[in-house]
């Protein structure tokens, strides 16, 4: 698979503290990568540091196997978490100044410009101050500027913080569309949820390193631990006993003669023999393993690499 | 590079459309016009008739005529009329305020001997400071003449003694050639200063702009989407260079505006005025012509005026006008790039403040410097503050009317641009960090550190 952009032993040092230790990324083509970990992990570090906002201490960065250079700037477009726009300025007037600075002609950046405007339903806003404007209209107007000059790589920096669940859905959307039409999508969040479902490839960010990353089917394998949820009515004695050694019960709940339990598979026991073997017992509702959450996933690596005091708060 | 015309051109335009800068750019040839026509306006409007009665125990003032009327000496003014009704002080006092007239002059027998100081004004209402004064001086003169009688000196004599002791120096400045430069110290002061003033009052108004304009985009958070287009250094230069634009445009348009509303209005209201200050000068050389010493400097003026535009032609306007755009630009590059420096390095206005200092001292010092250079344009402090970059923009302007050695200014300019590059230099290093820190109470020590960064 073809690599938009690879990042190579990133190092960014500032004064206090070291941002970015050794930090290699590959971000594939055409795909959703997601870039996790807490806040001041190192991400906004990374992402400017691949906006050419500022360079990095040592290291490479390619994009499409060129190293990355300032021509580059008009196939990367940029939504930063925190957004902003000139307040005093005119809603399409700005727009149209932010286009033509990643290099779009002004005709051509009028006409996509008004495209995009109806499509969100905004072209009434074209000559209102952005001060006008709700919060919520304001980031459609900067989402519209990231994507309208058509950027190969696309980063978005919290894309859904500030907006409301229905339009919060309208840009899930526009995200698809554009992969669907050949865009690679750079996300970056420390809300984990949110992004896992749409990420291909994710790589998680912890205290300036990079602990984990690949593919999301992939790092799930990896970290699933074989548990299964088995809910069946009957007895919890005979599905003990009907275990054998295949599995080891970690927890149960009864409710009369409704059960719910968690279940280890042992050794090389597989998924099948245990199904059956309890079939055999207990009447089964329903079977099911338990597939870790990203957050699991980086809780787990945390503490397997053994990093002592992590404060992080991964959900919010 | 294409972009950073496009960010010179929003720089320039949201400023020049804002409704801020054109108020400012109307209301300001009003108001400089008005510093300039208020006063003479004002001055020549007929102030109120001031009717005064004359109570002269000295006689010296009045005298009666063949018919057996009492007659006054003392000279009219459009606004001070005499009357000399033959009565005491006493009785002009008694109900006085029920009479028509403003004030009372009373005049002491023994006014030849010292009695001058008594002599009073007892008015009703404050009277003008104009009216006031024209009396004591139109008594005084016509004591002074009476003097000059009863000692048996002819009042010509003395105004001849007079003219031949008025002069001016003429001040001549010889070149190695040996050949002499008409020079006037007063026109080169006030070239030298109204150019001084100019490019601090630019530098000032100006930088402060850019500072705003950097710490809005900082604060808004725009800053993070223009810098994915373009390169620090390259926001920073097209705002120096936008603002200045927008700078130059507001002077120029003021130079036009005030130019064409002061001849509107010499054209309009002030012609009358002269032609009224004509007539009532032609009045008082009627009525005592011996009395107005001022009136030689009046004839005088025609040629005064003449001798300064010649002593004009014989300033090097274009060379001084060079110099001055490129003190006035230079300068102000080199100080707006710190200005913007600053707005990158704070998160709100009051944050400025401690940065601020060390560039607006040395535009106060080189301001004050610039007071006492006149008064020695030659002086080694004079050569010093107007070779340093920091302060030679404001100096050496005030020094070049009197002019200023080649190698002088050769070296003063080649050192402002030095230190142009040197604080954008500066001011880049810091702008590209500080434009992305947020949240933080920036120390000297670490703007230090930012300057050895790596971008």
């Amino acid at each position: 698979m073809n690599n938009i952009l690879s990042a190579k032993n990133i190092v960014k040092r500032y004064a206090s503290h070291t941002a970015l230790d050794d930090v290699s990324l590959d971000i594939p083509s055409q795909s959703i990568f997601g870039l996790l970990g807490p806040n001041g992990a190192g991400k906004t570090s990374l992402i400017r540091i691949i906006n050419q906002i500022t360079g990095p201490d040592s290291g490479e960065l390619f994009f499409e196997d060129e190293k990355l250079s300032q021509k580059h700037i008009e196939q990367i477009g940029y939504l930063p978490e925190e957004r902003g726009l000139y307040k005093k300025m005119e809603v399409g007037e700005q727009a149209l100044y932010l286009a033509q600075l990643k290099g779009m002609s002004k005709v051509d950046a009028k006409k996509k410009l008004k495209f995009w405007f109806e499509k969100f339903e905004i072209d009434a806003w074209w000559n209102k101050k952005v001060e006008e404007l709700s919060k919520g209209m304001q980031q459609k107007v900067q989402f519209i500027v990231t994507v309208l000059h058509e950027p190969k790589l696309l980063i978005l920096d919290e894309p859904f913080s500030g907006f409301d669940p229905i339009n919060a859905n309208i840009i899930k959307n526009e995200i698809l569309n554009l992969k669907k039409q050949g865009s690679t999508i750079l996300f970056s969040t420390h809300n984990m949820g949110s992004v896992e479902e749409l990420c291909d490839n994710i790589a998680l960010i912890h205290r300036s390193k990079k602990i984990v990353d690949g593919a999301v089917k992939e790092i799930r394998k990896a970290y699933k631990s074989n548990i299964y949820e088995i809910e069946f009515t009957g007895t919890m004695m005979s599905f003990t006993n009907s275990l054998w050694t295949f599995g080891k019960l970690l927890e149960h709940t009864v409710d009369g003669d409704y059960c719910k339990a968690q279940v280890q598979l042992v050794g090389n026991s597989k998924s099948n023999q245990l199904l059956e073997s309890v079939l055999a017992a207990v009447d089964i509702q329903s079977y099911r393993e338990i597939v870790p959450s990203m957050n699991d996933i980086f809780i787990a690596k945390v503490n397997e690499e053994n990093v002592v005091g992590t404060q992080s708060n991964f959900t919010e | 590079m294409n972009k950073i015309f496009l960010i010179i051109k929003r720089e320039y335009l949201s400023r020049v459309k804002k409704k801020s800068f054109i108020i400012m750019t109307i209301l300001g040839p009003i108001l400089m016009a008005g510093i300039g026509i208020v006063p003479i306006y004002l001055s020549m409007q007929k102030t109120q008739m001031q009717k005064i009665e004359v109570v002269d125990e000295s006689f010296l003032f009045t005298y009666v005529d063949k018919s057996g009327d009492t007659k006054g000496l003392i000279p009219e003014k459009d606004n001070v009329h005499f009357d000399y009704p033959q009565i005491s002080l006493d009785q002009a006092r008694q109900g006085f305020f029920d009479t028509e007239y403003d004030a009372i002059l009373w005049i002491p027998q023994n006014v030849l001997n010292g009695g001058q100081k008594g002599i009073r004004l007892i008015y009703k209402k404050q009277m003008s400071n104009s009216a006031q004064s024209y009396i004591e001086s139109a008594l005084s003169k016509m004591i002074f003449n009476v003097m000059l009688a009863k000692n048996k000196v002819d009042p010509n004599f003395i105004k001849d003694a007079k003219d031949k002791a008025s002069f001016t120096m003429i001040t001549t400045q010889v070149d190695k050639d040996g050949n002499d430069k008409k020079t006037n110290t007063g026109l080169y002061t006030a070239i030298g200063l109204v150019c001084a003033f100019l490019i601090y009052f630019f530098i000032f108004l100006y930088g402060v702009q850019v500072m705003r304009g950097v710490m809005e985009e900082k604060t808004s958070r725009i800053v993070e989407v223009i810098l994915s287009s373009v390169k620090p250094f390259q926001l920073m230069m097209g705002k120096i260079v936008g603002i200045a634009l927008v700078g130059l445009t507001q002077f120029l348009l003021w130079v036009i505006l005030t130019g064409t509303l002061y001849s509107i209005a010499t054209v309009t209201i002030l012609k009358d005025v002269d032609m009224k200050q004509i007539q009532q000068k032609e009045q008082t050389i009627k009525i005592g012509a011996d009395l107005n010493f001022s009136e030689m400097k009046h004839n005088a003026d025609t040629g005064e005026i003449a001798k300064l535009w010649n002593d004009f032609k014989s300033v090097d306007i274009v060379a001084i006008l060079l110099c001055f755009l490129f003190y006035f630009l230079v300068g102000y590059l080199m100080y707006s790039a710190l200005f913007a420096a600053v707005g990158a390095a704070v998160d709100s206005e009051a944050d400025t403040q401690q940065f601020m200092m060390p560039i607006t001292i040395p535009l106060i010092l080189s301001f004050v410097v610039a007071q006492s250079v006149i008064q020695d344009p030659q002086s080694s402090m004079a050569f010093w503050f107007s070779i340093i970059p920091f302060t030679s923009p404001i100096v050496m302007m005030v020094r070049l009317p009197f002019g200023v050695p080649a190698w002088e200014l050769a070296l003063s300019m080649s050192l402002l641009v030095l230190g142009f590059l040197f604080t954008t230099w500066i001011a880049g290093r810091i702008y590209r960090t500080g434009i992305l820190m947020y949240g933080k109470k920036v120390t000297w020590k670490e703007l230090g550190k930012w300057l050895f960064f790596k971008g």
